[in-house]
């Protein structure tokens, strides 16, 4: 009864041009396809380059600074940002005006003004204050220096603070903690996450119950107060590292929280999935089916979910120094720059101590780009 | 239902208890306790303080007990209604604290009040009119404020309205209120001041909210229902304001429980900024010198009142959510 | 059953296209069909084939970014607004479309569970079509919907009045689903896979009470469907859509008997039929539809087609041709195409 078929060659071709996309994609692996859709997301794709550039400035810090952070000077506190000129008579030989400071008649207070007449020559790549290359090699080689003279008089590109320490080379080294901390954070958040989301959602039952209702105690407590409390509890003689490690401890002690719902919700759809009935039934032992099988179901939700945590954690240190109880001078991060900008008098005067705002700001803003964008794109076969 | 009511209402006992039992284990951690700071600053004026002396004031404030004793103490005064002293003032913590527990619940409800007028027609706009220039924008914003954690941004309202309007934005209240009574005047004086507040404390929690709020209406829009309305005969807007809206607003209003504690927590640094007279700079005080009492009841409130907070929110989504009502049928 | 010579509903070349970021689909390229008063058109082809997104486009509640891009809706209405109306003219969402809509054309689909709101009872939105377009108290119109509800066969209506969706059975909510698209006493019900979510036995129930409302209201019935029995046994007249096209169309048994297009024929072959012959292998259409946006060149169906005319079929496209008496088809197979 059948009748005759088309010819088998312009089924083919037919066939060949409308599969040729679908192939691509069907053998794509997971990690491609999750590529190939963050690769649409424009404000992801930016948001990954200024975070690159800032871990950039963290590797760098130490180079892109001019200025020694802790050499400070009274005499030239409160400076204002001195503008580069970059052209002197029509040739690319860029200077800034010196800074002369004299007494003001009337007040009996030292103005400091540009001095038109005399310039400081900027030069790249110029030796400045000594310092350890990622601890590795001395060196002491900066991106900008002064011809003649030390930059910690001269030179303030962002200009200076109280203690007239340059803020520009200040903030370069306040990038370097403020974003380290947060990684070290998240890394603390993502372990206690995963590993309370999983037994939480992974073996149900009694501990699920438990650490479910620790986990809502935990957010219902407002966090500044707690961490307020706890920060405040940190001896005043402990030194700087310490003093960071156990800040970092106590921000991710509320940060796993959110990591581990995400961890448990992924456990719990996943395991009544037939893929894992099936590998049970194949005789998969318990440690090959979460790892083997269930993980890299949800990896990539783990680490959208990771991206954006780390935001949280960045402002949470922020805060904290900004209120005297996180990282205290001499360590610098940007809530410690910000400190000096509590005062509205102050920053009326001298309105450049609100820099750290803008790199805050917009790597916040760059986190929570990328992690919408992996977010999107740990669904491949979403919408 | 009941079974839900109870539920909830037996964790959120749960939760205050934990949060007691950790704000008193925060007031402890540190080393040495009010005494020896009371007699470090006496010290540092000049005058000692005996051995003696020292050990009487610790068995007058209870410190010589062990721990555990001095919680249960604690918890006893507590049920009495007394707070204790707030040992650097010498007066009960209950009247130091006096408006100012009142005055952060009243600027916390206005941060929430603002978020949910601001974000439930934004997050409504842009998931209606997707990928629209007013959807891109608004998002925009959205991140902005996600992105300026709330002390920042209260430093830049306050040093633009210094600077270019020459006001203090800063506090509650006009000078000459500070201190009176409780008046209508004054009632009207703290409204009048409420909007800086207001907007800085919420901002934060606005742009996650639209967020929210976009994402779950965009789900619901593309559900059959909204079909159904349409093909009734019903207006696009009233299709889309009576159906998908309200079902996306079930989630939304879910997360009052999650930006209560958000909210309270960030009035703490602004009403520092700020200079607004409610619990932060006290709390911040007590801290640096070791309180007990004081910064223990601060703590001890701040939690009580989310916790609270989260359960009125929950009884709230169960009002509007046949689903959760009708559960146990 | 004879047609009344006057249509009620006539599609002519709709088209209606989709315009996304992806590129264009064409989702119905062309169609042209006639409803008449009281009979029960069956519009039947593959998924995708345009069938949902015609009877979209007839009550233009078309979604972004689909639009309807030519053709004509015309619809004969009656009462105090009699005569002709384009419905492709009208303003989407203007008033008088908006009277059309729930009130001269209903709409049953297929989704039950997620058609009806899951925080407003079904009463309530039933009353609400009801009181969109007739002039009635709360009370009257809550009257009425217990009315309806108990035509359609709903027990207890009083109870399930003031129910919620999720507390009712698949075929209870579908029942409900008919009452409220009949409230209005439409002239046309477009029926857009009413049974396909429901098992085999409620079907059966469905359709008896489809058929019992429209002996009783005299109205017509467009049931879209891809269930070849449910449309032998429901329908008047045929319409075989393919990649939103209309290929053939024509009356139930002429359709079912003598089918003039090949893709109808191919259709109507792969039904496993209980009279078949034992361990013969079950006759397929070869090939597969084609991707939305890689449409091939003139007629449609020619890559999968047993009666494939190279240089005719890959060239042009068919027109619409009278094979029989009230039966037409789209092939070159036939003079005059």
């Amino acid at each position: 009864m059948a009748e005759s078929l088309v010819p088998d060659s312009e089924l083919l071709a037919d066939e060949i041009t409308t599969t040729a996309a679908e192939e691509r994609i069907s053998v794509a692996t997971q990690w491609q396809l999750m590529w190939w859709r963050f690769r649409k997301h424009t404000l992801a794709m930016i948001g990954a380059v200024v975070i690159g550039f800032f871990y950039l400035i963290v590797i760098f810090a130490d180079f892109l600074a001019y200025s020694d952070p802790s050499a400070s000077e009274a005499q030239r506190g409160l400076l204002p940002p001195q503008p580069i000129q970059w052209m002197d008579e029509g040739r690319f030989d860029p200077y800034v005006y010196a800074v002369t400071g004299r007494r003001d008649p009337v007040t009996f207070k030292r103005v400091y003004a540009p001095d038109p007449d005399r310039k400081i020559r900027i030069r790249f790549f110029a030796p400045g204050f000594e310092y350890k290359f990622l601890g590795l090699f001395r060196t002491n080689i900066h991106l900008l220096g002064v011809e003649s003279g030390k930059a910690e008089d001269s030179l303030f590109i962002l200009g200076t603070d109280l203690q007239g320490r340059d803020l520009w080379s200040r903030l370069m080294y306040a990038t370097q903690t403020s974003l380290t901390i947060g990684l070290v954070s998240v890394a603390i958040s993502l372990f206690l996450g995963v590993l309370l989301g999983g037994l939480s959602g992974f073996y149900g039952g009694i501990w699920d119950t438990v650490i479910q209702r620790i986990i809502e105690i935990l957010r219902s407590i407002p966090t500044i107060p707690l961490w307020m409390g706890l920060a405040a509890a940190l001896p005043q003689e402990w030194d700087i590292v310490a003093v960071y490690f156990a800040i970092t401890i106590i921000i991710s002690l509320i940060g796993w929280t959110e990591l581990a719902r995400v961890v448990r919700g992924r456990f719990l759809s996943l395991r009544e999935e037939d893929f894992v009935m099936a590998a049970e039934l194949a005789g998969c032992s318990r440690m090959r089916i979460i790892f083997r099988h269930m993980v890299p179901s949800f990896l990539s939700h783990i680490i959208a979910a990771t991206t954006l945590a780390l935001p949280a954690m960045i402002i949470s240190e922020t805060s904290l120094s900004f209120l005297g109880l996180g990282l205290r001078p001499p360590a610098i991060s940007w809530g410690v720059l910000l400190q000096q900008a509590q005062n509205v008098q102050s920053l009326a005067i001298s309105p450049w101590l609100l820099a750290p705002v803008f790199p805050v700001i917009i790597s916040i803003l760059a986190f929570n780009f990328v992690g919408d964008g992996l977010r999107d794109a740990a669904d491949p076969y979403g919408i | 239902m009941l079974a839900y009511v109870v539920r909830r209402f037996l964790l959120a006992i749960l939760t205050i208890w934990a949060i007691s039992v950790l704000s008193f284990v925060v007031i402890h951690l540190t080393p040495g306790d009010y005494v020896t700071s009371y007699i470090a600053s006496m010290s540092a004026s000049g005058s000692m303080v005996s051995e003696a002396d020292a050990a009487a004031l610790r068995a007058q404030y209870g410190l010589d007990q062990p721990i555990y004793v001095q919680y249960v103490r604690w918890m006893g005064l507590i049920s009495q209604g007394n707070f204790g002293m707030a040992m650097e003032w010498n007066r009960p913590v209950m009247e130091v604290i006096g408006d100012r527990l009142a005055l952060t619940i009243v600027i916390s409800l206005a941060a929430i009040v603002f978020t949910w007028a601001v974000a439930l027609p934004i997050g409504i706009y842009s998931a209606v009119r997707q990928y629209s220039i007013g959807d891109y924008i608004f998002t925009f914003i959205g991140f902005i404020g996600l992105a300026t954690p709330g002390f920042m941004l209260a430093l830049v309202v306050m040093y633009i309205g210094f600077t270019y309007f020459n006001a203090n934005v800063g506090g509650l209240f006009s000078p000459e209120y500070n201190d009176a009574p409780w008046t209508m005047e004054k009632v009207w004086n703290l409204i009048q001041h409420l909007p800086v507040p207001a907007v800085v404390l919420g901002l934060a929690g606005t742009a996650q909210m639209i967020r929210i709020m976009r994402a779950n209406l965009l789900d619901e829009l593309r559900k059959p229902y909204v079909v159904t309305a349409r093909a009734k005969g019903l207006s696009e807007m009233r299709a889309i304001l009576k159906y998908p809206v309200r079902v996306a607003l079930n989630p939304f209003a879910s997360t009052i429980g999650y930006l209560l504690p958000y909210v309270v927590s960030g009035s703490i640094i602004v009403s520092l900024v700020l200079s607004l007279p409610t619990v932060g700079p006290l709390l911040l005080k007590a801290l640096i010198a070791q309180d007990m009492f004081l910064a223990g009841t601060i703590i001890l409130m701040l939690g009580t009142l989310t916790v609270v907070g989260t359960f009125l929110s929950d009884l709230l989504l169960m009002w509007i959510d046949p689903r959760i009502r009708l559960e146990g049928k | 059953m004879e047609r009344s010579p006057a249509p009620l509903l006539s599609v002519r070349n709709l088209k209606t296209y989709f315009f996304a970021d992806e590129g264009l689909t064409k989702a119905v390229d062309g169609a042209t069909f006639d409803i008449h008063p009281g009979e029960t058109l069956g519009v039947v082809g593959e998924s995708g084939c345009g069938k949902s997104v015609t009877a979209r486009s007839i009550l233009r509640i078309v979604e972004k970014p689909g639009r309807i891009v030519e053709g004509e809706i015309l619809l004969r209405r009656t009462g105090a607004n009699g005569g002709e109306v384009d419905l492709v003219a009208l303003p989407a969402d203007g008033k008088e479309m908006r009277s059309i809509r729930g009130k001269e054309i209903g709409l049953v689909f297929q989704e039950p569970m997620t058609s009806f709101s899951p925080v407003h009872t079904v009463g309530s939105q039933i009353v609400e079509a009801i009181r969109l377009h007739q002039r009635l108290s709360k009370r009257e119109a809550r009257e009425r919907a217990i009315d309806l509800l108990k035509q359609v066969g709903v027990p207890k209506p009083e109870r399930r009045v003031d129910e919620y969706a999720f507390e009712l059975s698949g075929g209870l909510r579908q029942r409900a689903m008919i009452a409220m698209a009949l409230s209005c006493d439409p002239n046309l019900l477009i029926a857009d896979e009413p049974t396909t979510a429901l098992d085999v036995t409620t079907q059966a129930q469905i359709l008896d009470l489809l058929r019992r409302l429209q002996e009783e209201r005299g109205m017509a019935i467009m049931l879209i469907t891809h269930n070849l029995g449910v449309v032998a046994e429901m329908s008047d007249h045929v319409v075989v859509m393919y990649l939103g096209r209309v290929v053939e169309e024509g009356p139930v048994d002429a359709i079912f008997h003598s089918p003039a297009h090949p893709y109808t024929r191919a259709l109507l072959r792969s039904i496993p039929s209980i009279r078949s012959q034992s361990r013969v292998k079950l006759p397929t259409i070869a090939g597969s539809i084609p991707h939305p946006f890689n449409r091939p060149p003139g007629c449609p169906f020619h890559p999968r087609c047993p009666s494939f005319i190279p240089g005719t079929c890959n060239q042009r496209e068919p027109g619409m041709v009278e094979v029989k008496d009230g039966q037409r088809a789209s092939c070159f197979l036939y003079n005059g195409a």
